[in-house]
């Protein structure tokens, strides 16, 4: 019993790291891959906390159309688009469910612009063109329909936020599975049927020349901290490109990683103390057995190796039990999060190196703290270990 | 002939606080291989505290414990463990076995320590429970076993690595008088067989069959009588 509360500390602190270090490489894979479709040439424009927030987010002094106005002057650009993302209302044979509207941009560079940057193809139908005006295209959730009670079909009318449109196509499989289920829609039909003003969510540029894809992102951040009346270094926007985006948001997980695994670390140590503490006390109970041992031949070596491998023992099994806790924790954080959230948005990978260090690691801890009382076990003289 | 063991003016001095208690105080005995060597003297005199340096458990305060022509103290503690594992066999009034092995698992570990092979600590060790008669108590544990028997798990365990002296202290204390005699006539026997024995014991008939009786009191050797 004592031992089990003596492992306490260890597996809940390998459990931490183990689920933790899953979650967030699951995140990490995700959005790596979702901005990995997006080409090296482009440019991404977000209005942004002072912190990470996740585009479409309230809590930020938004992008204008005046703006992208201005940013569209801006020399080194070949095209440059934006669009409006929201979450509203869609209705087809009787069921509701919202979706993730995106805009595609009025003019045909622009509107390519958005299709390349987000690879989007569509598996029946067509993409939308200019003057397209209520009428959208559905993601593959749509195709594959598991949202409504009846699969909707080219042609068919479908209600957006109460107003009525006509499905022209659907987008294929997507690498990033929260994209399956975004509903494309023309800016104008967008603006209208979700009355929107004229805040912008994301704009994108892909530049002439791929070299020179510094200076003009250095030329847009002056242009906007001028616009937006904001000093150096205190940006309330982003401009990246998709890699940077990436390392921008991995930068910010291996920090929180870097917490959470620093809080667990203190549960490990608190766990090696309790198992140097149980090893101390087995020595003591065990002096007497300690003495037969050396009085019938056991060198100090071997009676050091004998706590030393039990105390390690100790420490691999809370090892075990950790990554069965970590396992089972992130694997129903992937399961809450795909009931409640998005589906594919928290996935949990394990890593099997990090499984096997987690397993040495509880060894090495509980080896460790075994070697004080390992000592103290081997040092004892055989006449005094063996009087009761 | 050398001596197999010999304690040359042995001291042993505990201090409690102020007080100083002499439980050896200067004693020389010489062990020859074959000897049957019976300890007596009453509760106190040094008895255990004497055939504890005759086993090298213990270290004295003063002068010279011999292990095979070795001076002990000059030994390195490994070097040590190894020949006393080796060389001798311990048998305890309290049996001293290992409560969460069974019977032969307790024969066996001294073999561990010595680095025997598996398959013959297995060997040796069944048949060494058999010689003692104990074949059919193998995988039982100490705590399943009567005192008598336990003893004769000792004795077997003590005979594990083939050593060259056992030595005693009391082993029949904790055993009614008829299973005393028989562990005693066992010990005897080993004895004719040619193994060198050192016991401690108040019994009378010990005292018949010993070659040589050691008499201690107050931690000096006040009378030895041979045969
Ligand atoms: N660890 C110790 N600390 C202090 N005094 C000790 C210690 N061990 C033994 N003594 C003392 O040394 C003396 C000799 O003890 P020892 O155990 O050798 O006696 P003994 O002859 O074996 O007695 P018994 O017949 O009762 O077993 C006693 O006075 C005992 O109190
Ligand atoms: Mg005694």
């Amino acid at each position: 019993m004592r031992s089990w509360l003596t492992l306490l500390g260890i597996f809940i602190g390998i459990a931490a790291v183990v689920s933790l270090v899953a979650l967030g490489d699951g995140l990490r894979a995700a959005i790596t891959e979702q901005f990995s479709d997006a080409g090296t040439d482009k440019l991404i424009i977000q209005a942004q906390n002072v912190g990470f927030a996740p585009p479409g987010s309230t809590a930020v002094n938004k992008l204008t159309v005046d703006d992208y106005e201005a940013i569209k002057k801006i020399r080194g650009f070949k095209v440059v688009a934006y669009r409006l993302l929201r979450s509203s209302s869609l209705e087809f044979s009787d069921t509701k469910t919202f979706s993730f509207f995106i805009s595609m941009p009025e003019g045909n560079e622009e509107r390519k612009l958005v299709e390349d940057a987000m690879s989007l193809e569509p598996i029946d139908g067509r993409m939308l063109k200019t003057g397209d005006k209520y009428k959208l295209v559905l993601g593959y959730n749509f195709f594959k329909n598991d949202i409504f009670d009846k699969k909707p079909k080219i042609g068919n009318k479908i209600l957006a936020n109460g107003m009525e449109f006509e499905i022209i196509g659907f987008l294929d499989k997507m690498s990033n599975p929260q994209f399956n289920g975004i509903v494309l829609i023309n800016e104008d039909a967008m603006v209208d049927a979700l009355a929107l003003d004229d805040s912008v969510d994301i704009i994108t540029g892909q530049v002439i020349n791929v070299n020179d894809i510094d200076d003009v992102a250095e030329r847009v951040k002056k242009e906007l901290r001028k616009r937006r009346d904001v000093d150096e270094g205190e940006e309330d926007f982003s401009v990246e490109t998709p890699q940077q985006a990436v390392e921008t948001f991995n930068s910010i997980l291996d920090v929180v990683q870097a917490v959470i695994v620093g809080i667990a670390a203190i549960s490990l140590l608190v766990g090696g103390i309790g198992i140097a503490n149980t090893m101390f006390t087995s020595v003591l109970e065990r002096r007497k057995e300690i003495g037969i041992m050396k009085a019938i031949g056991a060198r100090n070596n071997s009676i050091m190796t004998l706590f030393l491998l039990e105390s390690g023992t100790l420490g691999l099994v809370g090892g075990v039990l950790g990554v069965v806790l970590g396992i089972i924790f992130a694997k129903l954080v992937e399961i809450i999060g795909n009931n409640f959230l998005a589906e594919g948005l928290i996935v949990a990978r394990f890593n099997p190196l990090v499984i096997i260090g987690a397993l040495l690691f509880g060894f090495l801890i509980g080896t460790l703290s075994g070697i004080i009382p390992a000592r103290q076990a081997a040092g004892l003289p055989p006449v005094d270990a063996l009087r009761k | 002939m050398q001596p197999i063991i010999e304690l040359k003016d042995v001291w042993k001095i505990y201090e409690i606080g102020s007080v100083k208690i002499n439980a050896l105080q200067g004693i020389n005995i010489k062990v020859n291989k074959g000897e049957f060597v019976s300890v007596q003297g009453p509760s106190g005199s040094g008895k255990s505290t004497a055939l504890n340096m005759l086993g090298s458990l213990d270290i004295p305060t003063k002068g010279t414990v011999y292990l095979d022509g070795h001076d002990i103290s000059k030994l390195t503690e490994s070097n040590l463990a190894t020949i006393r594992g080796k060389k001798i066999g311990f048998v305890f009034q309290q049996f001293n076995l290992i409560n969460t092995l069974t019977a032969k698992e307790n024969v066996m570990l001294p073999m561990i320590f010595q680095g025997v092979e598996k398959e013959e600590r297995v060997k040796k060790a069944e048949e060494l429970l058999k010689i003692v008669d104990l074949q059919d108590r193998m995988d039982n544990r100490p705590t399943e076993m009567s005192g008598g028997q336990q003893q004769r798990v000792a004795i077997a365990r003590a005979l594990a690595n083939d050593p060259e002296v056992i030595l005693a202290d009391e082993p029949t204390g904790n055993l009614d008088s008829k299973t005393g005699v028989s562990v005693m006539d066992f010990l005897h026997k080993l004895n004719k067989e040619g193994k060198t024995i050192i016991m401690v014991t108040h019994d009378e008939y010990t005292a018949k069959n010993a070659d040589r009786i050691e008499y201690l009191v107050d931690g000096e050797i006040t009378k030895t009588v041979k045969k």
